[in-house]
């Protein structure tokens, strides 16, 4: 394991200098508000301005009208869909942008934006993915040529027939409906940006709340290159974030309009969401109703999974996933077990709400396909009288068998989930708790213990398959040593958290020799680093940290050739002890990485390149495959339903651990962002379109009370085919935890029939499933 | 009608003409450019805009800035005396508090107050004392820690250690 470094980034945010969107300040800046949609289906009859442009301050109000004479009143979504920047005639979902107002303060655009008069003609939204399918359906778009259905696009993998034989002779057929709710991910900073265009030099700075900088710039020469703003003239700028988590890797309406007005007007444009805004229109995440099945035989082997899926999308299909992969990663839902045979298909269609998909700790539908089998494969165990635990280990791939081929078409990397699984029932006392249960269940009192054993698939991706807009899913980084030996490198990935100044600096100096503290690491401007993908879906160390090894490497291979030089021996003759070069046999004759870096520009061999630079482009020949076992304990009161997290334990592989403490941070916090969907978090609508929890007072994301006091630990499988062994473990814990706590409150049920609930188990839900089955 | 407002911010005295309407938290950020208290909703959910009010921590955009007058604001720019840092931002960085940072602010101010009441808070404590601010990126863990590890220093105690536990 590696080093506990405190974080480099900390000085700045502990004295309230971080540098966040919202703290940029421009001379002549005007501040835009966003005219929202009350309704989730209407026309749009009319739009009077009058009114607001009289309120003192504000400068102009814009309309797709307005937009549209640019043609800049559509936009392309991360998945070849199409979405309006604003509206011309129909409103597709509430809180949709329907004007812009822009102002010279931020009171004034908001006094502006009351006064904007829109009319509208309501239409009945279409807020049942299943009834969206039904022949009866209104076409949602008919924008789309040809479009007669709602129906967007339909995938499937693995081997259907075989599939089919084996279900049709198991002994053991096990399904369960399974709706894995709409959530969002509510990063405490909301999405925003400054929009800067110069006239003068027709350059467009954009400063802005994104998770991938270089992808965006793309995007915006896009869809802006026409009037004249190629790529060369926009710079995006991504300040420190407070947090992204898939929040922040969208194209929203919001950003294009900015950049559209600050082109009209001439002048630096802020726009802040507020938090109702973010919750009601930014991307959301899941929204997936999955029918999961399950084949074995009587004593407890899996032998086949079958899984169905109806994803609903909203009102565009813009889910942030791989191009090529429409359910994201969700094929990784063969889980942890080997067996031979699976077949999944997904239909993805249109509703009256926002667009998005994946933006929650990302995970690439991930999360989805994880809940599923770890919920079948409860089901199966339940049904077949076996202790959940000693089910997964009679299933598991084993340890030798890595790499592993799966039924649909992984291979993957390494692990070892019987030791992970031992680990964290040592580590709760899985026997004692059971006997514990035992007890309590003969007394009438509800306990329960959940596991999860995952595995996860991150670091996208290898440039054969993976590409967002055909850009490859590469990632890099570009290391310049100056003469006194301090570094500065940059990336093409973008922290929101994860603590990259740290880690980075760390990789490098563990390559390098040079000490991490000299080791400054930038990103998140597209004028200075390297392009990249940027972070999401844990990519960056499986990426962007490879890079930076393999940049250092580059560079330990000229420190080489210029000790040689210096020692005047042979390449070969030389010995690398980190931070040093010396004579094999004679430690005395040594250049350290200083002395060699400083030669490199004072004195280095004819014929080579002066200068110690590096730059790397890290295409992963395979994605990586971290994975967990996890166990939960609740206690579940009878009479109220309420359920307590007694105990948490969590047990990672993420692979070789470059920085112990920030890895469990991150464990920790997506372990938090996993007991919320579990138990908390859900966007409800209600028929006619309308949120019913779009602020914060009612959507209930978890403080410190409803987190428990988690537990982590590790085992080790380094990946055998990334540069240093890291997996990536940003999502692992929100992957991987709601299904251990469902686990743990339907076992506490089970002795009342109570074979599944959906998430978020709340205790209403609990209460009503033990009043229906008697028992209260 | 603008109104005419003192305000001690961090020890300094600043006079400022304000609209009646203005948010004690846009009265920090944007008129005395004071960006380290953060806006993170608009319900008074999140607690991102904690800052001390004659010493009680109060959500700054929960009121507003002529409700300020005559009286004193801490903000975390204040937190830092004669360069040192305070135990409670010294906590956080030694025990990995903070991911994003946006919520740390808040947080820091919140447990000021929390520590000022409670020196020696327990566990169940310091989660309640901070429920009013909330933390996306943590998941609270190290918080806490951060809480009890600055709650030793100033009672004059040696801190537990701040090295990661791992089962
Ligand atoms: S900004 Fe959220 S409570 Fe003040
Ligand atoms: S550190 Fe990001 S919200 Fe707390």
């Amino acid at each position: 394991m590696g080093h506990s470094m405190k974080r480099k980034e900390d000085a700045r945010f502990i004295q309230g200098k971080g540098h966040y969107v919202d703290d940029i300040k421009l001379p002549g800046m005007l501040y835009m508000d966003i005219v929202r949609s009350p309704y989730a289906y209407a026309k749009i009859k009319n739009i009077d301005t009058e009114a607001a442009l009289k309120v003192p301050g504000v400068v102009a109000v814009v309309t797709g009208r307005d937009l549209e004479k640019y043609n800049l009143h559509w936009m392309p979504t991360l998945m070849s869909d199409t979405q309006m920047v604003l509206p011309t005639d129909t409103v597709m979902y509430q809180a949709q942008e329907v004007a812009a107002v822009i102002a010279t303060s931020r009171y004034a655009a908001r006094d502006g934006r009351e006064a904007v008069l829109v009319e509208y003609e309501p239409m009945k939204p279409v807020m049942d993915p299943y009834k969206s399918l039904l022949p009866n359906a209104p076409v949602l778009r008919p924008d789309k040529p040809g479009k007669t259905d709602n129906h967007i696009w339909h995938w499937e993998v693995g081997d259907k027939e075989k599939t089919e034989a084996v279900f049709a002779k198991a002994e053991v057929v096990v399904k369960q409906d399974m709706y894995i709710p709409r959530i969002h991910v509510a990063s405490i900073e909301t999405c925003g940006c400054v929009a800067d265009y110069d006239k003068v030099n027709n350059h467009l700075t954009m400063y802005m709340t994104t998770q991938a900088p270089h992808a965006i710039r793309t995007v915006i020469a896009l869809v802006a290159g026409h009037v004249g703003l190629t790529e060369e003239k926009i710079r995006v700028i991504s300040p420190d974030l407070g947090g992204g988590f898939g929040g922040k890797v969208p194209v929203y309406p919001g950003y294009v309009i900015a950049i559209a007005v600050s082109f009209l007007v001439g002048a630096p444009v802020k726009w802040i969401e507020d938090r109702s805004e973010n919750l009601q229109a930014d991307s959301f995440a899941r929204d997936y109703h999955i029918t999961a099945e399950m084949a074995g035989t009587k004593d407890g082997k899996i032998l086949a999974t079958r899984f169905k899926v109806l994803a609903d999308h909203g009102y565009t299909d813009a889910s942030a996933n791989p191009s090529k992969f429409p359910t994201g990663l969700f094929s990784i839902g063969t889980g942890s077990y080997d067996y031979g045979t699976a077949y999944m298909e997904a239909d993805a269609v249109y509703t009256n709400k926002p667009p998005g998909g994946v933006a929650y700790r990302c995970s690439f539908r991930v999360t989805e396909a994880v809940h599923a089998i770890e919920r079948i494969t409860d089901r199966f165990a339940l049904e077949v009288g076996k202790d959940p635990a000693e089910l997964r280990m009679q299933n598991f791939i084993k340890k030798e068998d890595f790499p592993w081929k799966s039924p649909t078409g992984w291979t993957y990397d390494s692990g070892d989930y019987h030791a992970g699984l031992k680990k964290a029932m040592d580590a709760i006392d899985y026997a004692g708790l059971r006997k514990e249960q035992a007890e309590k269940r003969a007394k009438g009192e509800l306990m329960g213990i959940g596991i999860s054993t995952f595995t996860e698939i991150v670091g996208a991706g290898p440039s054969k398959d993976f590409d967002i807009l055909g850009i490859k899913m590469f990632d890099s980084a570009e290391i310049r040593v100056h003469p006194t030996g301090k570094a500065i490198a940059r990336f093409g990935t973008k922290s929101q958290g994860q603590g990259h100044e740290t880690t980075y600096a760390q990789i490098i100096a563990e390559e390098l020799g040079i000490p991490a503290e000299h080791i400054q690491v930038e990103e998140g401007d597209t004028d200075t680093a390297p392009y990249g993908l940027g972070t999401y879906a844990s990519r960056s160390t499986p990426t962007a940290g490879a890079a930076a090894a393999m940049a250092a490497r580059k560079l330990r291979d000229k420190a080489r050739k210029i000790a040689a030089y210096l020692l005047e021996v042979s390449e070969a003759d030389l010995e690398w002890e980190p931070g040093k070069f010396f004579v094999k046999g004679a430690p005395e004759k040594v250049k350290t990485i200083q002395e060699i870096v400083f030669a490199a520009y004072t004195n280095h061999p004819q014929g080579m390149e002066a200068g110690f630079e590096a730059t790397h482009y890290y295409d992963p020949p395979n994605l990586t495959f971290p994975s967990g076992a996890y166990i939960c304990v609740v206690d579940v009161d009878k009479e109220t339903g309420g359920i307590n997290v007694r105990r948490f334990v969590a047990i990672d592989d993420c692979g070789h651990i470059i920085n112990p403490m920030i890895v469990q941070g991150q464990v920790h916090g997506g372990l938090t962002q996993g007991i919320a969907p579990a138990m908390y978090e859900e966007l409800i609508y209600d028929e006619a379109g309308n949120i019913l929890n779009g602020t914060l007072m009612d959507y209930l994301v978890p403080t410190a009370v409803e987190s428990p006091s988690w537990e982590t630990g590790h085992v080790v499988t380094p990946s055998p085919h990334h540069p240093i062994g890291a997996k990536g473990v940003g999502e692992s814990p929100t992957v991987g935890a709601p299904p251990a706590i469902a686990n743990a409150i339907v076992d506490a049920l089970s002795p009342y029939g109570i074979t599944h609930l959906d998430i978020p188990i709340t205790p209403f839900k609990v209460w009503k499933a033990l009043k229906e089955k008697g028992a209260i | 009608m603008l109104k005419q407002i003192t305000v001690t911010v961090n020890g300094a005295q600043h006079t400022a003409e304000v609209e009646p309407r203005l948010l004690l938290v846009h009265l920090i950020r944007e008129v005395l450019n004071l960006t380290g208290t953060h806006i993170g909703c608009d319900t008074s959910s999140c607690g991102a805009c904690t800052i001390l009010l004659d010493g009680k921590s109060v959500k700054s955009c929960t009121i507003l800035a002529v409700q300020a007058n005559g009286k004193s604001v801490t903000t975390i720019e204040g937190m830092i005396q004669n360069g040192e840092l305070h135990p409670l931002q010294e906590g956080f960085k030694e025990n990995h508090a903070l991911q994003c940072g946006f919520c740390t602010p808040g947080m820091i101010m919140r447990a000021t107050e929390l520590l000022a009441n409670n020196p020696n808070p327990t566990e169940e404590e310091i989660r309640w004392g901070i429920s009013g601010n909330l933390c996306r990126c943590t998941g609270y863990n190290n918080i806490v820690k951060a809480i009890e590890y600055a709650g030793a220093k100033m009672r004059g105690e040696e801190p537990a250690s701040t090295e990661p536990q791992f089962v």
